[in-house]
């Protein structure tokens, strides 16, 4: 078939002023945008390939290179704006299911944006960081009901098994498939450094990761790819994958491509099969089966490594939180809807799932009211962009963050979600040697611990602005939080009140 | 003696390096004026090597060698080694004759535009660091001493 509705969605800009021939663009865009023309001795464009990733404009040596969006318009439609048009042409065409990547982009309200926090005046006392002692260090797990001591001061109460983050933000699951390698040493040489975890995600992991071992999380997901005995052995603690934010409900599925040798060693399936992962877990129908596997984990590493759950923030996450922590989990982690993935259904990504926000507020208060939530953690995901997300998350329940677009977007991403093609130009979400190649993991890993050692330096910040030294002090305190621009319903789950109250 | 030493493992083949070379000879520093001259050859050159599944890129330059085939062979002793080491070639000695490119076991001397005269790789000795090892995007190059370089490898 010829005809092509289709259209580029970016238009690739050459100064010729500044343009130098020297071909780096050709030789670095692995979509094949620019390409030399040898007949006519010129360095050509094709702008219908672009996804607009700028490592050609970032390693441009002269800055000749610009990328806007493509100035075709649409009759003007407030419905039938260009974005429905085109989505229908390249499904009549193809027949097949949108696929997009990364977290949902649609116009929802952002909470945090819509929540601000306190500061010391006059009454209280803020404090200097830089002068006196503060403390970001948490601990994930579940916590005693009370500690009893002896005559002496002696502590008598047998303490459960406790993991410690020297910052409350952790590196969310990623699997080494849907990444590449390169990035994945990134992950876990930074988390090594910052005292604080990253997770191998679905992927099992390679036996040349195991020495970061104390540093990762293992992940147990519907596909059980890559999990056996040692490899619940080689990290400090172990999360069943129940969801994810930006595909709650469904599974998850690797192209064969991506399936090479390492991949299929670590993941024990064929080279170039396709890795599946069921949307539930076979064996998981109730809270009862979910507590079976987390004991047959349990069980299967001696008692000797917290279990976390993690779900998807959907409708009813707070009953089900309530179920997870009933069946033993130590900790809990939820994903809000604008979680990022290498790949899911657009549908999906865009309409299922509730914000982030929300589901931590009401979890923290459902748990709270039940009395149980000392029993574990709460970790939530979603989308923390900055220091002041995670300050605020903290003081809505949570006792820690996981990020994942944030790392990779250190990493180099530029958010051009096209992770389902595999041909990501920054080395990141592809298999292909000659883009992993592309993310040097002795440049990669200092950029994380950069970013997540200035976050916490901005975590200090906030916490002394509000009198507080030790972010322990801040989990939960919601009396932190006003809402702007939120009504009463809102202001009633987050359970905030309005600024000036 | 610190010597630039390239990690193939690392190389993107972008070839900026070349850029980088191209310009280090002006005094400006500036990418797009250097371009508009003619007469410029990179001394660093990046070679291309097709495997059974991608191409892996590698890139070239005078190795400054012990005993330098090319000073041996220049008729004009333009082709000279300073007391740091480092093999050059003097322009207004050289008669463009190139021998030098002959001989060269690593075929890292290059001619120039004009056909009169060569260029070649001097670690940037007249103004510090190599251009080409501080402007590499992915740390592939290095100017390292031996040492270095081995315990990297």
């Amino acid at each position: 078939m010829s005809l092509d509705f289709n259209t580029p969605d970016f238009e690739v800009i050459r100064n010729g002023n500044r343009c130098i021939q020297c071909k780096v663009c050709v030789h670095q865009c692995a979509n094949a945008v620019h390409f030399y023309d040898e007949e006519y001795d010129v360095v050509c464009v094709d702008d219908s390939k672009c996804v607009n990733c700028h490592r050609c404009v970032t390693l441009c040596p002269t800055k000749a290179l610009v990328i806007r969006k493509y100035p075709l318009e649409f009759r003007e439609n407030f419905n039938w704006h260009g974005k429905a048009i085109k989505e229908i042409y390249k499904q009549s065409q193809t027949g097949g299911v949108l696929l997009s990547s990364m977290g949902n982009p649609e116009p929802f309200p952002i909470y945090w944006d819509k929540m601000l926090l306190n500061a010391s005046q006059v009454t209280n006392p803020s404090i200097d960081p830089l002068r006196e002692p503060m403390e970001t260090k948490v601990v994930i797990g579940r916590k005693p009901e009370r500690l009893k001591f002896d005559a002496n001061g002696k502590l008598l109460t047998k303490m459960p098994l406790n993991i410690e983050l020297k910052v409350p933000v952790m590196f969310s699951a990623m699997s080494y498939g849907s990444i590449s390698r390169n990035a994945h040493e990134s992950l876990a040489r930074a988390a090594e450094e910052l005292g604080i975890f990253y997770n191998t995600g679905e992927g099992g992991l390679s036996k040349d990761f195991y020495k970061y071992g104390k540093n990762t999380i293992v992940q147990v997901a519907s596909g059980r790819f890559g999990v056996h005995k040692e490899y619940l052995n080689a990290g400090a603690a172990i999360e069943i994958k129940i969801g994810q934010g930006a595909k709650p409900g469904i599974g998850g599925h690797l192209p064969g491509k991506k399936v090479g040798e390492d991949v299929s060693a670590t993941r024990m399936i064929p080279v170039g099969s396709d890795a599946i992962s069921p949307a539930p877990h076979h064996d998981i129908y109730s809270i009862e089966d979910l507590r079976q596997l987390i004991f047959s984990l349990k069980e299967a590493t001696g008692y000797k490594k917290p279990v976390f759950v993690k779900i998807a923030a959907v409708h009813n996450s707070a009953a089900i939180a309530s179920g997870v922590v009933r069946a033993g989990a130590d900790a809990i982690v939820v994903d809000g809807f604008r979680g990022g993935t290498g790949a899911a259904p657009t549908r999906v990504r865009n309409n299922v799932g509730i914000p982030i926000e929300l589901a931590l507020a009401a979890i923290d208060q459902r748990l709270r009211e039940e009395g149980i939530r000392n029993y574990c953690s709460l970790i939530v995901a979603g989308s923390i962009r900055n220091s002041s997300d995670v300050v605020k998350a903290i003081a809505l329940g949570a006792d820690a963050v996981y990020i994942g677009s944030a790392a990779v977007i250190a990493l180099g991403c530029h958010m051009c979600h096209s992770c389902s093609t595999g041909k990501c130009n920054w080395g990141i979400a592809t298999q292909y040697p000659e883009l992993v190649k592309r993310l040097n993991p002795d440049i990669m890993y200092k950029r994380l611990v950069n970013l997540i050692s200035a976050w916490n330096n901005e975590i200090q910040e906030l916490l002394g602005g509000m009198g507080i030294n030790a972010i322990e002090s801040l989990r939960g305190n919601r009396l932190m939080l006003r809402g702007v621009d939120l009504n009463e319903k809102e202001l009633e789950v987050l359970g905030i009140k309005y600024a000036g109250e | 003696m610190k010597k630039i030493y390239a990690f193939e493992s690392r190389c993107l083949g972008c070839r900026l390096c070349e850029v980088y070379c191209r310009t280090a000879r002006f005094k400006s520093k500036d990418v797009v004026k250097a371009h508009k001259r003619k007469n410029i050859t990179s001394a660093i050159i990046v070679e291309e090597v097709l495997g059974p599944n991608n191409i892996s890129y590698f890139a070239l330059q005078c190795r400054h060698c012990k005993n330098p085939k090319c000073i041996k062979a220049c008729i004009s002793g333009a082709m000279y080694k300073n007391d740091k080491g480092i093999v050059r070639n003097d322009s207004e000695k050289c008669v463009g004759c190139l021998s030098c490119i002959l001989v060269c076991p690593f075929g890292v001397i290059k001619k120039n535009d004009d056909g009169k005269s060569v260029s070649k790789c001097d670690l940037c000795a007249d103004f510090g660091e190599p251009f080409c090892v501080e402007n590499c995007p992915n740390e592939a190059i290095k100017f390292l001493n031996e040492g270095e370089a081995r315990a990297l490898k």
